[in-house]
């Protein structure tokens, strides 16, 4: 059982807990994520550890409410038990020798991007931060993004902060002014990934994604989290979940994430009963 | 009077009735059927039965038993080798094993071995006298052992047999395990209707009560890692982590939305429990028409499962004949009872998808040849046979590979070409102190072996211990 220290709402859907884990708060480098399970009745689900204190044994994760899972641990409190928490898994990514990063978040991607923003950060990088999402009040880590940051760029669909527009066109902007980026990294909705991918390749500049593919175990068993990278079948919980963007299926990718449509609909459908 | 020529039959759910739950298929013998069948046994001499046994349990011994009404001596004679009889009782591939070599299978059918163990097991565990009693346990310990460290990750077969061996010695064990429950395959794999999940908990729990500590949710390797439990103290250490990484058949159309690997396909509705939907609230959907592509163990218990969670049509698709089948002779008959349907001589070459989703899976059919390298004629296509199947869903059984996780962490284990870690005949891996059993070390393999690994490393790791403090 992992006690719930602390509870912040973002924005409107996307919530931050803290939690007590001190094995993997040990552990945790940026790009880990861990798997969870609200309650004995529930499923597994992933979600990156966005912050960790090794001192104190604290991870935080930042999610958004999606479908059944994520909604039933938006309701859990300060003072709540979350039945099983395992990690860290996945690769973290290696930061080192780079100069000039661009990371590019689209909205909760944001907070799966900041943990490599910081961490880039403290390597010493100069960083360049971009994030985006539908309208001003789903901005969120605006302050942390700042802190750990040389610039940060913000866009909304609805012009209501920032630059009216996407996060890619302020990437664009950047490609053509300044020659000197060596990195680019983008977490977010799969179309917002590939179309970073598609940008980044007329370029030639590196450029590392973090894929988002269905899991169950996180430990390489089940085969569920497989990508095609590189013509490749890869396990993502085992292999990534960062890849590189030039070689991602996306569309397969894509098609994979509604592989649960039908069983996702069944519970909703229930749920949406209960509510009445 | 007249010996008995076919084992005594063991009553069992109507196959009509059971394909709409995931109770338990057979019902096990009453006293009266476990001591008609104990009856036939001839008690030979040279027990060729026992040597049939990976672990050697002394077959006609507790059989005697039995007939002596004596079924807790029974249980016990049996633990003396195997630690899990309520599990290798249902499970164990006895055709090829024990029963394999029973004299009376010469002429009749052999002894039902299997099915007297799972009576003295279940009969013990009924009546609470399966667990070992605390004076017995309290002999068995060894002084110089007593309390010092010892870790078994993965808490499968292999490593509860280690576990419990290992704490029976006096030493202090903790098993660490990935996932949220306990017991591996027989948790995640093996279903229900085959082995009740409350005999893998009440085995787990006899484990605990000898004191053994066990922590979910820690992925050595990663959570922890070997050096790591070195410097907290472990003296020694043994891997038991399966095999999991599956394989796929490398055919087009193989990442379309229905295509489950068997474990995936299997741990959802096992250890997630969407069996118990809407209780659990992890169901899993197949639709009207599903295929199993393999013939094991583990497809016979997809296919099964397809058809609990209400397929109308589901088929085993197999590239070889029905003699070159792997899985139990008595998972392959059940599932026959319950209209699963055999296409055999089959070989998948393609799956093909409708907006993103299994739709058809192309297949060619096969002729047996010559015989390969195994001993068993090879499949060979015939050319432009191609034909489609409806479907829409498809599960891959066709084997896993080590799980490398933990090797792919860890300094100084080997392991061979295939992943598998390399052991000695003590179970001793590369590395001082770490010993390895089970599915990491043979590759998919039974429940049996994985035990005899455990037991085997136990008794190695107390060697060892015992060594290392005389010097
Ligand atoms: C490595 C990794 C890290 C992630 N980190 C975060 C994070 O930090 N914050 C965040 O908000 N989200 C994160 N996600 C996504 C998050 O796991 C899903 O949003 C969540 O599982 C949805 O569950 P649900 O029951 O609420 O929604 P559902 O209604 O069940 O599903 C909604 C959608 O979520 C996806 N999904 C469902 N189940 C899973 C699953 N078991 N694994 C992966 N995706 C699934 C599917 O695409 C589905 O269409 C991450 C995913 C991965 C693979
Ligand atoms: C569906 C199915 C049906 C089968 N049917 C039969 C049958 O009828 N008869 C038979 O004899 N055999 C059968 N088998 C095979 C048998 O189950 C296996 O051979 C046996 O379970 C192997 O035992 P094990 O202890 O080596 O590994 P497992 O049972 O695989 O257990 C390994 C455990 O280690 C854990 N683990 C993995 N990595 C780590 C890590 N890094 N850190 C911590 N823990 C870790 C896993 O989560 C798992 O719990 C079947 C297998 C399957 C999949
Ligand atoms: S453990 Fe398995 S092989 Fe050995 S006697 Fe029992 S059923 Fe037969
Ligand atoms: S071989 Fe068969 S008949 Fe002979 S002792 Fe063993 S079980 Fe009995
Ligand atoms: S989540 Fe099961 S293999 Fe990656
Ligand atoms: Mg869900």
């Amino acid at each position: 059982m992992y006690e719930i220290l602390e509870k912040e709402v973002l924005a409107p859907t996307i919530k931050k807990l803290k939690v007590k884990a001190p094995l993997i708060a040990e552990k945790t480098q940026p790009g880990n994520f861990i798997i969870l399970r609200v309650d004995e009745k529930g499923e597994r689900i992933p979600l990156t550890v966005a912050d960790y204190e090794r001192e104190t044994g604290v991870i935080t994760i930042i999610f958004q409410e999606v479908g059944y899972s994520t909604k039933l641990l938006g309701k859990m409190d300060k003072g709540d038990y979350i039945k099983d928490i395992v990690g860290p898994l996945g690769h973290h990514i290696d930061m080192e020798g780079y100069e000039k990063v661009v990371l590019l978040g689209g909205g909760t991607g944001t907070a799966l991007l900041y943990p490599k923003v910081r961490g880039f950060y403290e390597q010493g990088a100069e960083v360049i931060s971009i994030t985006g999402a539908r309208t001003k009040n789903l901005i969120i880590l605006e302050d942390e993004l700042n802190q750990y940051s040389d610039r940060v760029y913000i866009a909304t669909d609805d012009g209501s902060y920032g630059h009216h527009g996407f996060v890619t066109d302020i990437l664009k902007d950047l490609l053509e002014d300044e020659d000197d980026i060596d990195l680019v990294v983008a977490i977010g909705p799969v179309p917002m990934m590939k179309a970073v991918a598609d940008m980044t390749k007329e370029y030639g500049i590196e450029t590392i994604v973090s894929l988002n593919a269905i899991m169950v175990d996180g430990t390489g068993m089940c085969g569920a989290c497989r990508v095609t990278v590189g013509g490749e079948r890869k396990f993502t919980c085992v292999d990534g979940p960062a890849f590189n963007a030039h070689q991602v299926d996306f569309k397969e990718l894509m098609n994979r994430l509604n592989f649960y449509q039908n069983e996702d609909d069944l519970v909703h459908e229930e749920e949406v009963e209960e509510d009445n | 009077m007249a010996l008995q020529k076919k084992k005594t039959p063991m009553k069992e759910q109507k196959p009509e009735e059971r394909i709409k739950n995931f109770d338990e298929v057979p019902f096990g013998y009453s006293d009266e059927e476990a001591i008609a069948e104990a009856e036939r046994c001839l008690q030979c001499k040279h027990q060729p039965c026992v040597e049939g046994c990976p672990v050697h349990v002394p077959i006609p011994q507790f059989i005697q038993s039995i007939l002596d009404e004596d079924v807790v001596k029974a249980n016990q004679i049996i633990k003396s080798k195997n630690n899990l009889p309520a599990v290798c009782g249902r499970v164990c591939p006895q055709e090829e094993q024990c029963e394999d070599v029973c004299v009376m299978g010469i002429k009749n059918e052999p002894v039902a071995i299997g099915r007297l163990e799972r009576y003295v097991a279940d009969y013990n565990m009924e009546k609470g006298t399966d667990r070992t009693k605390a004076e017995e346990v309290e002999k068995l310990k060894i002084p110089e052992l007593e309390g010092r460290k010892v870790a078994v990750i993965g808490a499968g077969p292999a490593g509860l047999t280690a576990a419990a061996d290992l704490a029976k010695y006096g030493l202090d064990v903790t098993i660490f395990e990935a996932l949220h429950d306990t017991g591996g395959v027989l948790r995640y794999g093996i279903p229900e209707f085959r082995l009740p999940k409350k005999i893998v908990d009440q085995e787990v729990e006899a484990i605990k009560e000898l004191g053994v500590e066990i922590k979910l949710n820690v992925v050595v390797g990663k959570s922890i890692t070997v050096e790591e439990l070195f410097d907290q103290g472990y003296e020694s250490m043994f891997i038991g982590v399966g095999a999991g990484l599956p394989r796929f058949l490398n055919i087009p159309g193989e990442n379309l939305n229905g295509v489950y690997s068997a474990n995936e396909f299997l741990t959802r509705v096992n250890l997630m429990k969407a069996y118990k939907y809407p209780e659990y609230r992890t169901p899993v959907v197949v639709g009207d028409r599903v295929a199993v592509v393999g013939a094991g163990n583990v497809a016979m218990d997809s296919a099964r499962t397809a058809k609990r969670l209400g397929a109308e049509d589901v088929y085993i698709v197999y590239r070889r004949a029905a003699e070159q089948m792997p899985a139990r002779s008595e998972e392959i008959h059940h599932a026959q009872e319950e209209g699963i349907e055999f296409k055999l001589l089959n070989n998948p070459v393609a799956i093909h998808g409708k907006d993103g989703r299994v739709d058809k899976m192309e297949c060619l059919k096969m002729k047996l040849g010559e015989k390969d390298d195994s001993g068993r004629r090879r499949p060979i296509p015939i050319e432009g046979s191609n034909w489609m199947l409806d479907l829409d869903t498809v599960v891959i059984a066709i084997g896993q590979n080590p799980n490398p996780m933990l090797t792919s962490n860890t300094k100084d284990i080997e392991t061979k070409s295939w992943g598998g870690i390399k052991v000695d005949e003590n179970q001793q891996t590369s590395r001082e102190g770490v010993y390895a059993g089970g599915d990491v070390v043979t590759g998919a393999a039974t429940v049996i072996k994985a035990m005899g690994a455990g037991k085997t490393a136990a008794e190695n790791i107390k060697n060892y211990l015992l060594n290392k403090s005389k010097k």
